[in-house]
């Protein structure tokens, strides 16, 4: 056991056994019978539809733009161009002072400027009665260029990267001791260059936004992962307050990170809206998507390890070089995990960064980590055969108690248990480590190992709690639910903390009016709703004991809040001594139809607060701990040693993610996560052309996400150990699931054929 | 799309009569090809004719043991049937590796042969393609060529066909059945589909007011030994990189019969002469296959990310042969 001691204040009891369960999503029946409306599903009486047409220069300006054909097509409203566009505010310039900034996108003012940055940015917006006529007439929009030199070819580019400079929220580097020199003198060593290309995304939901003014009110229903961040952006594009704005988001089809930022296609669809004086739907064909909404940026990478001969590092060297858009995009914490997980003496890090012409990067699944993991855990891998030992027992070796890189405690570590239990569940042992050593009739056979790391976070969340005469309970909170389960393990913890079944429970979210929610990214929203719900819940048991208290007749009367146990629908004395009473019976006596708490405040200064004290809280938190999850990937694969083809044919994670709120939607999540990377490892890739700039597979058919036949059965283990830093002892399992998965495949075909795929995809040409 | 007129045919007769007086129109079937590429702008039609109720849906036994497919037989219906699955596995596997069980339930077995290429610069109206605008040039060559062809291409273009089925009916000697208002012709499908040459952008034989009506597979006791192999990026739902329809037949240790095609790697099915050529009356053995298949990629030239097809060619010709040797048409 390495776990290192803490001394924090105990976890909060909890009497209930909704918390764990895998109780099914209370969305699932709306969600599985069609009722729930998606952003795209919302029906206005007088409902326009729009669509963009877009650049086919990665750079230039426009010299003449014909719109007349377009306008001629039956149903066409308007076509909005920069030539007659009105004026709108450019977006924030992005700084982590200002939150809602960091939703731009992209700097363009769209429709504003006859500029062009990238090849598919937006250049004209038709509004029709239908949408198959607002895309054929888009797609009739002609437009001249004066083309302006561009650079667009990342791997041309490489050699002109620069540092990644270090802000509040990303280190762009860090240093230990003289790595270079420990390498240099190590006895053995492994000195490796990766790279991994970029990847779009591709939600089952395309990006969607209906958007109706009414005079200088604003209604928007968008699939969105911030709400928040929406409003704050299109008031400030608009110039309208946000108090006049109300987002609705309260079903979203898949967001992964794609969603978060706001994309030309809202901007564009509330200003087709204003321009055509009707609500306006703008639904991103799938190419829509690709063209603008960015993605993952690609990569090269190079790690290098030094160790003694018993297998401690003594050097870990980790750089990278990745992409940005001139108008846009941040660097990806591509070196973060080689911060955390192996215990070297010397450590450099520096992440660099190339700009590009092209639009710009996002936010993806585990932003950086997803393929830095598959650099580091391919070298270690690789590192471990030049040793003589097996890729775990190295793991173990230089397994950390402390931080590496200064020290710093870690809140909840339990990697080694989680290698103990995979490789259990695996059968690790059965494995000869022999390259090529395993066959299955023609098959060969490969057995490989990786490690899974994600940084936990937390935001501010202002969430009400209200308990009903009936002992019903509503939480609400302006949150997002993308399919990952929130509405349910938020309605879970509330029954838990206030004694009352999940049925009981009713939770409103994705809509604006609410109390302001933190955006779903970092995989920190359920940790950070905790963390207001709990005390939330805990004022509103001491408010309604209050009640019970001021009556004479109450059981309860004299009793204290540290004396009282929410269970049963109602408050009861810890001790078990003694009577309760049921929350009707409190309400019923002191004549109140609900009574509620509240945490946080959404008034201007309240907001301004609550994100202060949330930040300095979790910067707070950060200089005392490493907090993170955790896991180890055990994956099968298969390769047909005629033609390269690999098939991933059995798949054991073992997770360190703090408790687990629901059994069944936290194994969907990291489940989800492992498929998605190994369609990083076999095969996703986006084409972008290096003459032009231009992404040339912009399809489903071609664009290659794994499908079923590409999936094995994947088993999801826990640990179920609480983090005692974190509010319930969650830690989030929105990312954890897809880093270290591309290493994993990669090292066990190494060990089925002998051959390291350093390149990501690993299609079959390079097994050849 | 571009709007355009409707015309449903009931009887083949009135179809190519209303597809012999209009000059920009279509046939319409499964609608699974043409209805992207007129989503993609690729194909702009003023009419379109529905074929989808003509009767041309019955697959029969011909005398002599051949059979005649009709060309609205559904791509499932026709792996389905269980003269296809006895007599010609290879046309029935084929099939199944294609597309998605939702697309072959829709997709005609006359789609499926005039099915265009899934080159992404034909896909792109900003890019140039000789195949969708003559003379315009072509952004494929020097841009991704993974996908691309290593036989038969042209400098005009070098785009593949995507068809699973076709490679099979070119192993099988199949022929196809077109009529126009100037009568009924008969076309070998290896004569059927045309190289790219100067001119890309005629990919068949066929005349534009031309409908095929049939396929008909000729009796062949080699075909029920016989079986297809495609190796693509993904397990299912991906074009092939490669594929290859075999039939073997072996006596006494020798090649006694044998055909070969090959998918992915030209403008049409390929079939594989040279190397039916070396391997009739050689030693049935993995030496005999791989020299075949080496004697017929011989000619093959690659596009600088395309080289390894030509050695996934060799390798899944050898591999394709050796396993029915081992497991006749079993899967």
């Amino acid at each position: 056991m390495t776990q290192t001691e803490v001394r924090t204040p105990p976890l909060r009891e909890t009497t209930g056994s909704a918390v764990g369960a895998p109780i099914d999503r209370v969305d699932g029946t709306a969600k599985t019978t069609g009722a729930a409306r998606f952003a795209a599903e919302h029906p206005y009486p007088d409902l326009a539809h729009a669509a963009l047409a877009h650049s086919s220069v990665a750079r230039g300006r426009i010299t003449a733009i014909d719109t007349a054909a377009a306008a001629a097509v039956p149903g066409v409203l308007t076509v909005i161009t920069h030539l007659n566009a009105p004026a709108m505010k450019p977006p924030p310039k992005i700084s982590p002072f200002n939150l809602v900034s960091l939703a731009t996108g992209t700097s363009v003012n769209y429709l504003n400027t006859d500029e062009v940055h990238w090849n598919g940015q937006p250049v004209a917006v038709v509004v029709a009665e239908t949408r198959d006529a607002a895309l054929h007439a888009a797609s009739l929009v002609e437009v001249a260029y004066q083309r302006l030199e561009a650079v667009v070819d990342f791997a041309a580019e490489e050699g002109n990267a620069e540092p990644q400079k270090s802000n509040a929220l990303q280190s762009g580097g860090a240093r230990k001791g003289d790595a270079r020199a420990a390498l240099a003198a190590a006895p053995v060593s492994v000195d490796l260059r990766f790279s991994t290309p970029q990847h779009n995304h591709n939600a089952l939901e395309p990006h969607a936004t209906t958007a109706a003014w009414d005079g200088d009110r604003l209604t928007v229903h968008e699939a969105t992962q911030g709400i928040a961040w929406t409003r704050g952006q299109l008031a400030l594009r608009f110039g309208v307050p946000e108090r006049n704005i109300r987002v609705l988001s309260p079903y979203v089809g898949g967001g992964f990170g794609g969603k978060g930022m706001v994309w030309a296609g809202t901007v564009l669809a509330v200003l087709a809206a204003r321009v055509a004086g009707r609500p306006v739907r703008l639904e991103l064909t799938r190419e829509g998507v690709y063209r603008t909404v960015g993605g993952r940026t690609p990569s090269t990478q190079r790690v290098a390890l030094g160790a003694r001969a018993d297998g401690r590092l003594t050097a870990l060297v980790h750089t990278s070089v990745a992409r940005v858009g001139r108008v846009g995009g941040g660097g990806e914490q591509i070196t973060s995990q080689s911060r955390h997980l192996y215990d070297a003496e010397n450590i450099l890090l520096q992440q660099n960064l190339v700009t590009l012409d092209l639009l710009p990067n996002t936010m993806m699944r585990a932003p950086g980590e997803a393929i830095g993991t598959f650099a580091l855990e391919s070298a270690v891998d690789e590192l471990a055969y030049k040793l003589g030992l097996d890729p775990i027992e190295l793991r173990m070796r230089n397994e950390p108690t402390v931080n590496p890189l200064d020290g710093k405690r870690f809140a909840h570590r339990m990697l080694r248990e989680a290698y103990e239990l995979g490789a259990e569940r695996f059968g690790w042992p059965e494995r000869t480590p022999a390259p090529g050593s395993m066959r299955d009739g023609r098959w060969l056979v490969g057995m490989g190992v990786a490690s899974a790391y994600h940084p936990s976070w937390q935001l501010a969340a202002n969430v009400t709690v209200r308990l009903s005469a009936d002992g019903g309970v509503l939480v609400r909170c302006a949150f997002q639910e993308m399919g990952m389960g929130s509405a349910t393990v938020v309605a879970q913890i509330a029954a838990d903390a206030l004694g009352v079944p999940v049925a009981a429970v009713r939770v409103e979210y994705g809509d604006s009016l609410l109390p302001g929610g933190p955006a779903a990214g970092g995989s920190a929203q359920t940790a950070s709703i905790a963390a207001s719900l709990l005390p939330a819940a805990e004022k509103l048991k001491r408010s309604v004991l209050a009640l019970a208290r001021r009556s004479p007749e109450s059981p309860l009367r004299g009793t204290r809040a540290s004396g009282v146990l929410a269970r049963d629908g109602g408050l009861y004395p810890a001790d078990g001594r003694g009577a309760g009473e049921s929350y009707p019976a409190i309400l019923a006596r002191a004549g109140r139809d609900s009574v509620e708490a509240r945490v946080g405040s959404d008034t201007r200064v309240g907001a301004m607060v609550s994100q202060a004290r949330t930040v300095g809280k979790v910067l707070n938190d950060r200089r005392r701990w490493v907090k993170a999850a955790c896991g180890a990937h055990f994956c099968e694969v298969r390769v047909d040693p005629d033609t390269g083809e690999v098939r991933v044919t059995r798949w054991v994670g073992a997770f360190d993610v703090g408790r687990v709120i629901n059994a069944k939607t936290a194994a969907s999540q990291l489940r989800g996560g492992i498929v998605m990377g190994i369609g990083m490892a076999l095969s996703e890739e986006t084409l972008v052309d290096p003459r032009t700039g231009r992404v040339m597979n912009p399809s489903l058919a071609e664009y290659h996400v794994p499908v079923h036949a590409d999936i094995p059965p994947i088993e999801v283990h826990y640990l179920d150990e609480p983090d005692p830093t974190m509010p319930l002892g969650l830690i989030g399992v929105g990312e954890v699931g897809i880093t270290g998965v591309a290493a994993a495949v990669a090292n066990a075909v190494h060990h089925a054929t002998g051959r390291r795929v350093r390149d990501l995809p690993i299609t079959l040409d390079k097994l050849l | 799309m571009k709007t355009f007129s409707y015309v449903r045919a009931t009887d083949v007769a009135t179809a190519v009569g209303a597809i012999a007086s209009e000059p920009n129109a279509k046939f319409i079937g499964g609608g699974t090809n043409l209805v992207d590429l007129m989503r993609e702008r690729v194909e702009s039609p003023d009419t379109v004719v529905d074929i989808s109720a003509l009767p041309l849906t019955e697959v029969e036994e011909l005398p002599g043991g051949g059979v005649r497919v009709g060309a609205l037989t559904r791509n499932s219906h026709l792996a389905a049937h269980p003269l296809i699955r006895a007599r010609y596995p290879v046309l029935s596997q084929a099939i199944l590796t294609g597309a998605s069980a939702q697309l072959r339930n829709m997709a005609t077995v006359g789609g499926n042969l005039l099915q265009r290429t899934r080159c992404p610069y034909f896909y792109d109206d900003t890019a140039a393609c000789n195949k969708r605008e003559p003379g315009a040039g072509c952004d494929a060559i020097g841009g991704f060529t993974r996908g691309h062809a290593v036989l038969g291409a042209s400098e005009a273009c070098i785009a593949t066909h995507p068809s699973d089925m076709c490679v099979a009916l070119a192993a099988l000697d199949a022929t196809v059945e077109v009529r126009s208002v100037r009568g009924t012709r008969r076309v070998p499908v290896d004569g059927f589909h045309l190289l790219p040459g100067a001119t890309p952008h005629i990919e068949t034989v066929m005349a534009a007011d031309e409908l095929v009506t049939a396929v008909e597979l000729p009796a062949s006791p080699l075909a029920a030994n016989s079986r297809y192999r495609k190796v693509r990026d993904r397990a299912s739902y991906a074009f092939a990189l490669v594929s290859v329809a075999a039939a073997l037949e072996v006596t006494g240790g020798a090649v006694a019969g044998v055909r070969l095609a090959l998918g992915g790697v030209a403008a049409k099915p390929w079939r594989a002469r040279e190397a039916e050529r070396v391997l009739l009356g050689a030693p049935a053995t993995e030496e005999s296959f791989r020299r075949a298949a080496e004697a017929e990629l011989a000619p093959a030239a690659a596009q600088p990310h395309n080289a390894f097809k030509i050695e996934l060619a060799r390798r899944t010709i050898t591999a394709t042969l050796r396993r029915l040797l081992t497991d006749g048409s079993a899967a």
